[in-house]
């Protein structure tokens, strides 16, 4: 018998093992979102593959440099710090050159600042500050547009138009000119209302939504490539469909009631800002996110309340990365109200009672 | 000559070993709220140092006098009269310094640097060292909140000693301003670190790199008491739960 002469291995659990490794996931996210920041690119033009550019490296360098400084074990190889420069990149917007007297030297010096500044509070104070990767308390790349949207508000919205648009330099979202023009305040259907919008050109029609001409971030534009990327992630189960349906969903409903039921609106603000990217890419985070499936439709359910309730009440006309932030920091509750309970192991409620009428 | 040794001692304990804000943790609400420009930082930062010394030393006074069980009280009334003093005197010469420290002037009063160096100091120790410690205590105090307020001021809103003018008249020099230069190269200040979360984000930061100082310098740690010393023992969560374990 040859295999008494095999060594076996004596281990405790887990010992199926998957093939799964930190950079394949990493590469993996990669590729579904590359096709989204291609079309920034030929939407917003070369200046979106710069901001790209600029915030991988700006990551990759602080990664590299506060590992070194901190003296632990270098971890560019996982790839976590491209992903998250990637994702950051997709939050900022191409500057509108009309904001920076027209100099393209102006708006390529904020350009730099804007993506240095994210990429440091993303790398170092989110991720290496907490203890490095899946020790963040929270999103990086989501704390990096954060501190910039609070930081700079007169560029995170200085959107430049899409190049396809002859007429406009300047432009609002669709969402912000959703919010803007007090559509629930005048009488009228909502419906006919954005319709009329649409045909007078205020705002993109539904297949320039859907495909991505329109302003808004660089990565954040082409809703149909992020599905894409999305699915690809399903496929490879990257990701699980729980916290990503859940928010979308959630959105969905509370938009068509506020409405009164105007599908072409919650159209609009399905595919209008970061609802999509966020949803897909940076509330799915195995870090910042719950384990269960319970805790997951829970934690895709509040990020739909608190997006919705921002986009609805507040005078801010995006809420999506406040609302994956806020529910970053209530993932531990979450966590410990869905525990599992171990099998065999009655309720504590259970246990209590049984042990009163005993 | 051995009590001015040791008054030494007292006075640069205050300055890194013992940071009240670094390294105690005391004070945090005004070394968070009134650090967004280097004036309200190094105002704050006196104001206290005055009512700190003055009343170290009023308590360190009359320590064998105040029967222990009314203490508290009766350094609040002590603390509470300076800060009066101090108060007033501000709104009467820098009236604009008093108009942008706002209510952190009068909460001097309820600042765990005061209180704590009442308790933990001034009320077992005689004057000349009370005094000492005050002074210690109120200079780390007012560093710690210059080098806060210096970062987030030139960060935060591109200026650096912005105002200086309405605390002291150096030949009507009334700070630096970044932010035109900044705004002709398509830049803006940082923002965020004006604000509250930017505050304690930095705070954090400082704090970090004051111990890692301290202890590349070999200073020991501060000295924290355990449990049972906390007058809150009783009533605390975590003692009860440490007797249950037991």
């Amino acid at each position: 018998m040859s295999d008494t002469n095999k060594i076996l291995t004596v281990s405790a659990s887990p010992h199926v093992k998957s093939n799964d490794t930190t950079q394949r996931i990493m590469l993996d996210v990669v590729l579904a979102l590359v096709p989204a920041g291609i079309a920034g690119c030929v939407i917003f033009g070369m200046r979106a593959l710069l901001v790209i550019a600029l915030c991988i490296g700006f990551s990759v360098l602080f990664e590299f440099l506060s590992r070194k400084i901190m003296k632990r074990s270098n971890t560019l190889g996982d790839l976590s710090a491209v992903v998250t420069g990637l994702l950051l990149a997709y939050n900022i917007p191409v500057l509108d050159l009309a904001k920076f007297d027209g100099k393209l030297w102006k708006a390529t010096v904020m350009t730099v600042l804007l993506c240095a500044v994210g990429s440091f509070f993303a790398i170092v104070v989110t991720k290496q500050f907490f203890g490095g990767l899946g020790q963040n308390f929270a999103n990086p790349a989501i704390v990096g547009r954060i501190v910039l949207l609070v930081s700079f508000p007169s560029a995170m919205t200085a959107f430049t138009a899409p190049r396809q648009a002859v007429d406009a330099i300047t432009t609002a979202t669709p969402l912000g000119i959703l919010s803007d023009g007090s559509l629930f305040d005048r009488a009228g259907d909502i419906s006919a209302q954005i319709s009329s919008l649409s045909a007078d050109g205020y705002l993109p029609d539904l297949l320039s939504m859907l495909v991505g001409v329109k302003g808004g971030c660089i990565g954040e534009v082409s809703g149909i490539l992020l599905i894409l990327g999305g699915c690809y992630l399903l496929m490879r189960r990257v990701i699980s469909p729980a916290i990503h349906v859940a928010f979308v969903g959630t959105v969905a409903v509370f938009m068509l009631i506020a409405s009164r039921g105007s599908l072409p609106f919650v159209a609009y603000e399905i595919l209008g800002g970061g609802l999509l990217l966020g949803a897909i890419f940076m509330a799915t985070d195995y870090t910042t996110s719950p384990i269960t499936l319970k805790g997951k439709i829970i934690f895709g359910i509040g990020c739909g309340i608190v997006c919705s309730v921002i986009r609805l009440f507040c005078s801010m006309a995006e809420g999506v990365s406040y609302a994956i932030l806020l529910m970053n920091i209530a993932c531990p509750l979450i966590e410990m109200a869905t525990k599992p309970r171990p099998f065999g192991v009655e309720k504590e409620k259970k246990a209590k009672k049984e042990e009163k009428t005993a | 000559m051995a009590e001015k040794k040791s008054c030494m001692k007292e006075f640069t304990k205050g300055l890194l070993r013992e940071n009240p804000t670094m390294r105690l943790v005391l004070g945090t609400c005004p070394t968070l709220a009134v650090t967004t420009s280097v004036v309200n930082a190094i105002g704050m930062g006196l104001a206290a140092t005055v009512v700190l010394i003055c009343s170290n030393v009023a308590i360190s006074a009359l320590r064998k006098v105040i029967p222990s069980k009314v203490r508290i009280p009766a350094y609040i009334v002590i603390i509470a009269s300076f800060v009066t003093i101090v108060q007033m005197i501000v709104k009467a010469f820098l009236p604009v310094l008093d108009e942008s420290l706002g209510i952190f002037l009068p909460l001097i009063v309820v600042n765990c640097i005061i209180l704590g160096r009442a308790e933990a100091f001034a009320s077992k120790n005689p004057v000349l060292l009370s005094a000492a410690d005050g002074l210690g205590m109120g200079l780390g105090f007012t560093a710690a909140l210059f080098c806060m307020g210096a970062v987030r001021e030139i960060l935060g809103a591109g200026t650096f000693l912005a105002g200086i003018k309405d605390l002291v008249n150096i030949g009507g020099f009334n700070g630096f301003d970044f932010s035109d230069t900044l705004a002709n190269i398509g830049l803006a200040p940082i923002t965020i670190f004006i604000l509250p979360a930017g505050g304690f984000f930095f705070f954090g930061i400082i704090m970090a790199l004051t111990n890692k100082i301290a202890s590349g310098k070999g200073l020991p740690k501060a000295e924290l008491h355990g449990c049972e010393h906390c007058p809150m023992a009783a009533s605390c969560s975590r003692s009860t739960l440490k007797e249950d374990a037991q």
